[in-house]
């Protein structure tokens, strides 16, 4: 193995025991990245002399621990104090922050070190990473097809081996979907857990920052370091954060695992059900008992998500006017005309769609219709939730519908590129943690597997999914990439 | 719920953005389509469901009225497209 | 104003309230600093900023309430009001919408003898947006600038019903505010700085007309004198816009304090469509009955009570106790006089009189006065017991705002001490009796004339020092015994 090839407990063991270095590390990372990257195109920036001084400086110091000299990619949402920080947006394309996000900060005060920023689709606004404004990132194990999105730069990377671990948001599956289409671990944690301060909003009702790791055990080293209350935002919540390590014990005798027979319907391919059919059995005989349970509101999360993600949307958006910062049109001759040239130069089409749905979804006369009435829906599908995890510990499901399709296949048809959330958008409009991991394979492309906890329930993910690692090797595979 | 070029331009004044005729018209099919999916809705029966606007059941969180320094002015008017006089410039009002 | 008419008022003010960091974030309130040096991400609306609630502005907010009568929410949340402007720098406000912290309330004003009670809608939290500064008029400057200094202060935003039915009322009752705010010591009430506005809505309608009136709005009402006139102006052009059958539009219109006109603010701007929904950013308030008995027991003595104390206790008019019960230092000043000199009367009057006179010709606040209670009380006392005249004490008092010296040293230095030493003026007035036999002839023949000549001569030979009583008394007594 390689030093990019390994995992974040892997390289800290070879640190522990001087075997080498973060500088070391750092360089395989960047020369991986730079043999790679051509192709996979995940990085939108990177920071190579800014990581190779940081290691240095480390390996100075010669103290190391939990990510302490190990290269790390962010999704380019995450602020990031003196580096551009762009949404892939033009609006952002010079955006040049004077803070860090809280995570990020989190993660750089226990010395983990950037490599760079990640492509994502613009405002992670997709699920294709073909919505970024810049270009399209490729999945990994097949150029030809999508990493999934929006947080797919995140993914690829990952699954590329281009970075131990990357942070990524997921508003409706953007961290779960692509985790499912690269085969890596993703983690979508319950609203509240992770500080969503700096990180550039999209719909914050549902926005949360998560993580993709190589394997559950890494993903719950760095839930560990970004986790916990954050001053500096007021829907972080002010519960202890457990040790998720600890409940890496790999025994699931006796989880209560519900499979929702709603998330295994037509429209969900077949072997994709197969494979996670499969996961299931694999629990029974680990010892947890599987039953089959009813979600009965899922069939209108989505169109409910589509009006509170985009309402909130219209708003967050609000903001890039040209005024302080991002893209300004020069042409225009009046204040108003500034604003809507500027707008409609800086944004994607995807961005200006979901605006509009937004500003018309709350716009007088329709609002009772169309936002509030999702509101309430939301409230159906958490309490459908509620109930469920009255009995069960656990359920289980398909992370996507499909695995990746290609690229170009559906841009230009909204609602069908919308569909790949429906497995996905349920858990962030009920606020839950929830996670995907490689359970198979169909077409050569990765299968991923959602697990989905009670809220502040990510221990019981981590039970279930490094149990299930334990007993299978779909975590091992990595996508055979030329290196030219 | 077929949206009308009329009411696609309402909107897109309300968000500031300029879109050019072929915008408006493929947006108004889109839009149409997109809400055409969401009167789904409406099969579902929600009077007496108290809306869900946030989920998290947490109230009263403050901060106490302390100062701190802000950014300096020049670090924060860096990234401005057009400063003058330590402020923002923005073209006529009017 | 037209008898034909009936003009309905009904008033926005906004006040910013004394928090010393702003309502979501950490910067500094202080007014006057450079432009945009009490700024940060947050209040300037950079990407990935969230709001953090300042307890104190809600502390505010609900003793505001309380002194207004109002019902404190038990439950009440943030919302977003969208609209682009330069000084908005997320484009939205963060406000409350459909549950504001204060509902309703009502505060009672005098105007000439008559009580009127003007009800309190609503209340409720927001933040303030930036300053736009302009070459000259915003219709006509080439480019703005914006200062993000004033982005998120805490607003209070207070609401009347339409009760107020004269010019006179709507100023009444903003300053009865004004003083309930700032007994609450929730805000500064400078209008001069703008942490006090106001917007006025006015309507006309006929006599005995049950329906309201289309109303417009006047804004940019940055005094109590421009917010009567420009009522009592745009009052009469809606009356006469009707006389002339002319239909009253809906809409907002600006205060022109130079030209004493309200002007159309119309352009060619869309109906409002704020799309108000919830803050998602900010959990929502649960205000306990524990936390508003708290804020109540900690309540000082508000304006209605302490002028009812006035009333009661020193007997003063409703018109007197209204002034001084117009700020807690104009009371704080009252009572300290008080408490060295007893004469309420004679107290209220210096105050409300000369003290308030040179207060407005210099601009300056009672606090900042060099007359203190202990000088005004001192001086108060050298008038009763006849050390000097009432006159003189108009010097005394003229001299001790300017230096802040005290009474006696001023009347030592100008040598202003009555003469009320009888042994001392009888001399005089028997040497004036004697050089002048003529007149005292005509007063014997009983010409009233030649009494005021007799006093005349003697405060022109004391130089106006003689007690003027005892110079009458003592005056009278000689001339009956000739």
């Amino acid at each position: 193995m390689e030093l990019h090839q390994l995992t974040i407990h892997e390289l800290q063991e070879l640190l522990s025991r001087k075997e080498t270095s973060a500088l070391e590390i750092t360089q395989a990372i960047f020369s991986r990245i730079h043999a790679v990257d051509k192709q996979v195109r995940a990085f939108i920036t990177l920071t190579e002399e800014e990581a190779l001084a940081k290691a240095r400086e480390i390996d100075n110091q010669g103290e190391y621990g939990r990510i302490a000299g190990i290269p790390l990619g962010l999704k380019d949402i995450f602020c990031t104090r003196g580096v551009k920080t762009t949404c892939a947006s033009r609006i952002l394309e010079n955006f040049v922050p004077t803070y860090d996000s809280t995570a990020a900060g989190k993660l750089f005060a226990d010395k983990g070190i950037l490599a760079g920023k990640l492509n994502m689709d613009e405002f992670a606004m997709g699920s294709s990473t073909e919505q970024s404004a810049f270009f399209s990132t490729c999945n990994p194990w097949d150029f030809t097809r999508v990493p999934g999105g929006s947080s797919g730069g995140s993914a690829a990377a990952v699954a590329a081996d281009e970075v131990p671990f990357a942070l990524g948001t997921d508003t409706g599956g953007s961290i779960r979907q692509p985790a499912s289409f690269c085969g890596v671990v993703g983690l979508k944690p319950t609203y509240g857990r992770v500080s969503r301060w700096g990180v550039i909003a999209y719909a914050s009702s549902l926005d949360q920052v998560g993580t993709f790791a190589k394997d559950v055990r890494d993903c719950a080293l760095v839930m560990n370091i970004i986790s916990g209350k954050d001053p500096l935002d007021s829907t972080s919540v002010d519960l202890p954060v457990p040790d998720y390590s600890a409940s890496l014990d790999g025994n699931v005798k006796g989880m209560k695992i519900a499979y929702p027979r709603e998330y295994f319907q037509p429209g969900i391919d077949s072997q994709v059900q197969e494979a996670i059919k499969k996961a299931l059995i694999k629990y029974e005989e680990m010892g947890a008992i599987v039953d089959e349970v009813s979600l009965p509101h899922s069939e209108y999360a989505l169109p409910a998500y589509y009006l509170v993600a985009t309402a909130e949307a219209s708003a967050n958006l609000a903001r890039y006017d040209g005024v302080r910062y991002g893209l300004r049109d020069f042409e225009a001759a009046n204040v108003i005309d500034m604003f809507s040239r500027s707008r409609a130069e800086g944004f994607g089409e995807e961005v200006k769609r979901r605006i509009m749905l937004g500003s018309y979804a709350l716009s007088s006369g329709y609002y009772d219709a169309y936002y509030l009435k999702a509101l309430k829906v939301r409230r159906l599908i958490a309490d459908d939730f509620s109930k469920v995890f009255a009995k069960f510990d656990l359920i289980v499901s398909p992370t996507a519908p499909t695995v990746a399709f290609k690229i170009g296949e559906q841009i230009g048809d909204p609602l069908t590129l919308y569909m790949n959330d429906i497995l996905t958008v349920p858990i962030n409009m009920a606020g839950l943690p929830a996670m995907s991991i490689p359970c198979g394979f169909h077409e050569g492309m990765p299968v991923g597997m959602q697990l989905v906890g009670p809220a502040f329930g990510e221990s019981t993910l981590f039970k279930a999914a490094f149990a299930f690692e334990q007993n299978t090797d779909f975590h091992t595979f990595r996508p055979a990439l030329e290196v030219k | 719920m077929a949206l009308t070029i009329k009411e696609v331009e309402y909107v897109a004044q309300l968000a500031r953005l300029q879109l050019n005729e072929d915008e408006k018209q493929i947006f108004a099919e889109q839009l149409s389509s997109i809400l055409e999916y969401v009167e789904k809705l409406n099969e579902l029966p929600t009077d007496g469901v108290e809306p869900l606007a946030h989920i998290l059941p947490v109230y009263n969180v403050f901060r106490a009225d302390e100062i701190r320094p802000g950014t300096p002015r020049e670090e924060i008017l860096a990234n401005a497209p057009l400063v003058e006089e330590g402020q923002y410039k923005v073209p006529k009002i009017m | 104003m037209s008898k034909d008419y009936e003009v309905v008022i009904g008033l926005e003010v906004h006040a910013e309230l004394k928090t010393k960091s702003k309502i979501f974030c950490a910067c500094s309130t202080a007014f006057g600093a450079e432009p945009n040096t009490q700024v940060c991400p947050v209040c300037s609306g950079f990407p990935g900023m969230l709001p953090v609630l300042n307890e104190k502005a809600v502390d505010c907010a609900i003793k505001t309430g309380l002194a207004l009568n109002s019902e404190i929410a038990e439950f009440c949340k943030f919302d977003r009001k969208n609209y682009f402007y330069p000084d908005l720098p997320k484009a939205y406000q963060i406000s409350q919408y459909d549950l504001p912290i204060c509902k309703g309330g009502y505060l009672d004003i005098d105007v000439e003898g008559e009580r009127t009670r003007v009800g309190i809608t609503r209340a409720h939290l927001e933040e303030d947006a930036g300053k736009l500064v302009h070459q000259g008029d915003i219709t006509t400057t080439p480019f703005s600038l914006v200062d993000l200094n004033r982005s998120g202060v805490p607003l209070l935003e207070i609401v009347s019903e339409p009760d107020m039915r004269s010019a006179q009322q709507a100023r009444a009752y903003m300053e009865k505010l004004r003083s309930i705010l700032l007994f609450a010591d929730v805000s500064d009430c400078k209008m001069e700085e703008g942490s006090l506005r106001c917007d006025a809505n006015v309507s006309v309608r006929p006599w005995g007309e049950q329906k309201l009136g289309t109303r417009t709005e006047i804004k940019n009402l940055n005094s109590f004198r421009a917010l009567e006139r420009a009522i009592e102006y745009e009052a009469k052009r809606q009356m006469e816009a009707l006389e002339d059958g002319e239909v009253i539009v809906q809409e907002t219109r600006t205060w022109d304090e130079g030209k004493g006109v309200t002007r159309s603010m119309r352009s060619k701007e869309e109906a409002h469509d704020y799309r108000y929904f919830p803050e998602p950013d900010l959990p929502p308030l649960r205000i306990d009955r524990d936390w508003v008995d708290t804020v109540r027991k900690s309540m000082p003595e508000m304006p209605v009570q302490a002028g009812q104390r006035l009333m009661d206790q020193y007997g003063l008019s409703q018109y007197d106790a209204d002034l001084i019960t117009q700020s807690p230092q104009n009371l704080k000043f009252f009572d300290e006089t008080l408490a060295l000199y007893a004469d309420a009367k004679a107290v209220s009057n210096w105050m409300m009189g000369d003290l308030t006179r040179l207060l407005n010709q210099n601009g300056m606040e009672i606090q900042d006065a060099k007359v203190k209670p202990a000088l005004l009380a001192e001086m108060l006392r050298l008038m009763a017991d006849g050390t000097i005249s009432g006159k003189m004490a108009k010097t005394v008092f003229e001299e001790m705002f300017v230096s802040g010296l005290d009474p006696q040293t001023i009347i030592k230095e100008k040598g202003l001490v009555q003469i009320s030493d009888a042994n001392s003026l009888l001399p005089l007035i028997d040497e004036i009796i004697n050089n002048n036999p003529k007149v005292l002839q005509d007063y014997k023949n009983g010409k009233e004339k030649a009494f005021g000549f007799f006093i005349g001569q003697i405060m022109k030979a004391t130089k106006g020092q003689a007690n003027p009583e005892m110079v009458n008394n003592l005056l009278k007594e000689r001339l009956n015994r000739e």
